[in-house]
C-alpha cells in the first residue's frame, strides 16, 4: 500500500484542474446571451488553463520518488453524521494523473476542434458550457478519494452525456436518445450506489484508502458482492454487455461530442473505476472471472455489430464497445492487466478522438451526410482527413509500430497468459477489428465516388484540421512512448501493482499471430469493399449475421421484450389499480356521503312549523322516556 | 285553594300555545303563542316553587322574562324585516332556508 501526503507546494494547485473548467460551465450556463460572441473561447480557455495545471503537477510529481508521489488535497468536509463522515478532498496519484493528462489533453483537442465544428450554430455557446461540465465532472471522478464523491462525478458525467447527446433539441431522434442513455446509465447507478452501501456497511467507511485498507479483512462474499456492484456500474457507464445500447443512439450528439464521450470522458469511466478498486477485485476472483467475460462479450459483439453498420459514427461507435471491452478484460487480468488496460485507453484516447475527428471533418464536408454507402474516394479532396483518419486507423488495428500495436497486443499476450481461450477470443476481436475498420477507411476514403449530387466535398478549416493532426501524431507516437522500457509500468506500479505476464509462446509467437489475423481481417475488407463494388443502397438479401449485426445484435429488442413491454405491462396495470381500486375507494366513500347527505338533506323543508312539530315531539318523547325511566 | 289548579291553568296555556304555534300561519300570532308557552311555563315555575317552599322557581321565572324580552326585541325586528321586503306575515311563505 503506497502512502499518501498530504498536498502542498504545486501539488497544493489540484482543486484547479476542476475548479477551472466548472467556473467556465457556470459562467457559460449562466450568463445568457451576454456571452455569445466568445463563450467559445473562454470554453476553450478554461481547458487549456486545467491542461497547463495538469502538466505542472506532472512536472512535480516527476520529481518525486515514485513511492510518494500519491497526494490527497483536503477541501471541506462535507457530510459528519455520526460515523458516516465524506471530506471533499482530491487524490492525485499515478492513476488519476495518467486520466487528468489524457482528459484535459484531448479535451482540450476537441475543444479548440469544436469551435470550427459549431461555427455558425446558434447554440455554440450552450454546447461549450455543457463540454466544459463534462469535462469538469470527468475530472471530478478520476480526482476523488472516496466513493461516495466518485459517484458525484459520476453522475455528472451522466447528466453533462444527457445534456449533450439531445443537444440538437430539434431533432425528433435526439431526445428519446439522450433519454435511452440517461436511462441506462441509471441501470448502472444502481450498482455504484448499492457498491458504496456495502462498503459502508461492511468496512464503515468509503473512502479509498479505508476501504482498501479493510477489504482483505471482509469475507469473500462480501468482497464479491461489491466486485459485482461496481462491475454494473462500470458497464453501465463505459457501455458494456449487457448495457451496451445507449452508445450506439449516443451517436444523435454532435460529433464533438461523441469524441469526447468515446475518448477521453464517459466510456473510459468504467475501466478507471475497475482499475481503482484493484484491491477489491484482487481479493474477488469471481468478480474478476464476471469482468473478463464482459469484456470478451463486449469485444466481439462491438466488432461484429461495427462490421455492419453503414453509418459512419455507428459503426466507430462498435468499434469504441469492442476497444473498451479489450480494456475491460485486461482489467479483469488483475495485476497483469492493469497497466495494460491503462495503456491501451491512453492511446485508445488518441486514435479514437482522431478517428470521430475525422468523421466529423468528413460529414463537415459532406452537409452532414453520414451513410459511408454514398462516401467513397474522399481522399483526392480531404488530404489532411485522410491521413489523420489513415492514421489512426491503422494505429486501432494495431500495426507497428503504431499506439494499437505497443498496447493491444500486451493485452492479448497476458490474455493468453490466463487462459489461451480468452487469448484466441481476443486474438479473433482483433481480425475484427481491423475488418471493420478497413471496412470504414475503405468506403470513405478510397474506392469509386459514390456521392450524392447535391455535396462539394472539401477540406476543413484548421482550427478542426490542426487537433485532428496532433491527434494523430498521439496516434503514432503515444504507444511506444508510453511502452518503451517500461515506462508505463514503473509509472503505475504503485497504485495497481504490476506482474509480468508468463507465457509459454514467446513475444514474437504472439505477434505474429496476432499480425496474421489482423491480416486476415484486412484481406477481408479488400476483396468485399476494394475489389467489388460498393452497392449504393444496403442489399437486402444478407445472412442472418448480417441482420443481426444492423440491428445491433437484438439488444434493443430484447431490451423491449424483457424490460420494456413488461414495464408498460405493469405500469398500466398499476395505473388500472390505482384508478379503479384506490380511487374508486375514496370516491366511493365519497359519493356515499354525498348521497347519505343528500337524503339527510330532505329533512330540512324550510317550514318553521314542521320544524316546532319536531321540536314538541322531540320534548314529548324525552318527557315520556322520562316518565318511564323514573318510575 | 289547591295549588295543583295553577298546574292545570299552566297546562292548558301551553298547550293552547303550541297548537297555535303548529296551526297558525301568521308569524305575529305564532309569536304570541310563543310567549304564551313562555308564560305557561313560567307559571309552572311558580307554583313549583310555591309548593315546595323555595325561591329557585321564582328565580328562574325572573330570568325567563328577562330571556323573553330580548326575544321579543329580536324576534319582532325580524318579523318586521320579513315584512318589509316580502310584504307577507306567513311563516310558511318564508321558507328560503331549505335545501
Amino acid at each position: 500500500m503506497e502512502t499518501i501526503t498530504a498536498a502542498s507546494g504545486t501539488t497544493s494547485l489540484t482543486w484547479l484542474l476542476i475548479a477551472l473548467p466548472l467556473a467556465g460551465a457556470v459562467i457559460l450556463l449562466g450568463t445568457g446571451r451576454v456571452t455569445n460572441k466568445w463563450g467559445h473561447l473562454l470554453g476553450v480557455a478554461t481547458i487549456a488553463g486545467s491542461f497547463g495545471v495538469a502538466v505542472a503537477l506532472w512536472l512535480s510529481l516527476l520529481a518525486k520518488p515514485s513511492e510518494d508521489r500519491a497526494v490527497r488535497q483536503f477541501l471541506f468536509t462535507w457530510l459528519d453524521l455520526g460515523r458516516f463522515k465524506v471530506d471533499v478532498a482530491l487524490q492525485l496519484d499515478q492513476l488519476s494523473m495518467a486520466f487528468v493528462l489524457l482528459i484535459t489533453g484531448v479535451g482540450l483537442l476537441i475543444h479548440v476542434y469544436a469551435v470550427g465544428y459549431m461555427k455558425g450554430d446558434d447554440g455554440r455557446r450552450r454546447f461549450f458550457g455543457y463540454l466544459n461540465l463534462f469535462v469538469a465532472a470527468m475530472l471530478l471522478l478520476v480526482l476523488a478519494d472516496s466513493y461516495v464523491l466518485l459517484y458525484v462525478g459520476w453522475e455528472g458525467v451522466g447528466l453533462a452525456s444527457y445534456l449533450l447527446i439531445g443537444y440538437y433539441q430539434t431533432r425528433d431522434t435526439a431526445g428519446p436518445a439522450a433519454k435511452k442513455a440517461f436511462v441506462v446509465n441509471r441501470v448502472g447507478d444502481i450498482g455504484m450506489s448499492v457498491a458504496i452501501m456495502l462498503m459502508f456497511a461492511a468496512f464503515g467507511t468509503v473512502t479509498f484508502q479505508g476501504v482498501f485498507e479493510a477489504a482483505p479483512g471482509a469475507s469473500s462474499a462480501m468482497v464479491n458482492g461489491i466486485g459485482f456492484m461496481l462491475l454494473l456500474a462500470a458497464c453501465g457507464k463505459s457501455a458494456q454487455f449487457p448495457l451496451q445500447s445507449w452508445l450506439l443512439d449516443a451517436m444523435e450528439g454532435p460529433t464533438p461530442v461523441s469524441a469526447l464521450i468515446h475518448a477521453a470522458t464517459m466510456v473510459t469511466a468504467g475501466v478507471y473505476l475497475i482499475a481503482r478498486s484493484n484491491p477489491i477485485f484482487d481479493l474477488a476472483p469471481t468478480a474478476q472471472m464476471a469482468v473478463i467475460i464482459v469484456g470478451l462479450i463486449t469485444l466481439l459483439a462491438g466488432g461484429i455489430i461495427a462490421s455492419a453498420k453503414d453509418d459512419i459514427k455507428k459503426a466507430l461507435a462498435g468499434s469504441t464497445m469492442s476497444a473498451i471491452g479489450y480494456m475491460m478484460l485486461a482489467v479483469g487480468l488483475g495485476p497483469t492487466g492493469y497497466v495494460f488496460a491503462i495503456a491501451f485507453l491512453l492511446a485508445h484516447g488518441f486514435f479514437k478522438a482522431g478517428l470521430f475527428l475525422g468523421a466529423g471533418s468528413v460529414m463537415h464536408g459532406m452537409n452532414d451526410q453520414v451513410n459511408m454507402r454514398r462516401f467513397g474516394g474522399l481522399r483526392s479532396v480531404m488530404a489532411i482527413t485522410t491521413a489523420t483518419f489513415g492514421l489512426g486507423y491503422l494505429a486501432i488495428i494495431g500495426i507497428p509500430p503504431l499506439a494499437g500495436y505497443f498496447t493491444k497486443d500486451l493485452i492479448i499476450e497476458s490474455a493468453l497468459a490466463r487462459s489461451p481461450i480468452i487469448g484466441g477470443l481476443a486474438i479473433i476481436g482483433a481480425g475484427l477489428t481491423a475488418f471493420y475498420m478497413s471496412r470504414i477507411f475503405f468506403m470513405t476514403f478510397i474506392g469509386k465516388k459514390r456521392w450524392t449530387e447535391d455535396v462539394h466535398p472539401h477540406e476543413s478549416p484548421w482550427s478542426m484540421t490542426v487537433p485532428m493532426l496532433v491527434l494523430a501524431i498521439g496516434s503514432v507516437a503515444s504507444g511506444y512512448l508510453l511502452m518503451r522500457d517500461y515506462t508505463l509500468e514503473k509509472w503505475l506500479e504503485p497504485v495497481t501493482g504490476f506482474v509480468e505476464p508468463e507465457t509459454s509462446l514467446s513475444h514474437v509467437v504472439v505477434t505474429s499471430i496476432t499480425l496474421t489475423s489482423v491480416a486476415v481481417g484486412i484481406v477481408a475488407a479488400i476483396l468485399l469493399y476494394l475489389r467489388r463494388d460498393v452497392p449504393q443502397v444496403a442489399p437486402e438479401k444478407v445472412s442472418f449475421l448480417v441482420v443481426a449485426a444492423r440491428k445491433d445484435l437484438f439488444g434493443d429488442a430484447f431490451n423491449e421484450a424483457v424490460f420494456m413491454r413488461p414495464g408498460q405491462w405493469l405500469t398500466r396495470s398499476l395505473v388500472w389499480v390505482d384508478n379503479r381500486v384506490i380511487d374508486g375507494a375514496v370516491n366511493g366513500v365519497a359519493a356515499s356521503l354525498g348521497g347519505l347527505s343528500a337524503r339527510a338533506r330532505r329533512i330540512q323543508t324550510g317550514y318553521t312549523r314542521s320544524y316546532s312539530l319536531v321540536m314538541l315531539s322531540g320534548a314529548l318523547l324525552v318527557l315520556v322516556l322520562l316518565a318511564i325511566v323514573g318510575r | 285553594m289547591n295549588p295543583m289548579n295553577y298546574i292545570y291553568l299552566s297546562a292548558a296555556l301551553f298547550s293552547i300555545g303550541a297548537f297555535g304555534v303548529l296551526f297558525r300561519r301568521n308569524a305575529i300570532v305564532v309569536f304570541m303563542c310563543v310567549e304564551l308557552m313562555l308564560n305557561a311555563a313560567n307559571l309552572a315555575f311558580v307554583t313549583f316553587a310555591r309548593i315546595n317552599g323555595t325561591l329557585d322557581g321564582q328565580v328562574v321565572a325572573f330570568f325567563v322574562m328577562v330571556v323573553a324580552a330580548a326575544e321579543v326585541v329580536i324576534g319582532l325586528a325580524i318579523i318586521m324585516s320579513i315584512f318589509a321586503t316580502r310584504r307577507s306575515a306567513s311563516i310558511d311563505e318564508a321558507n328560503l332556508l331549505r335545501s
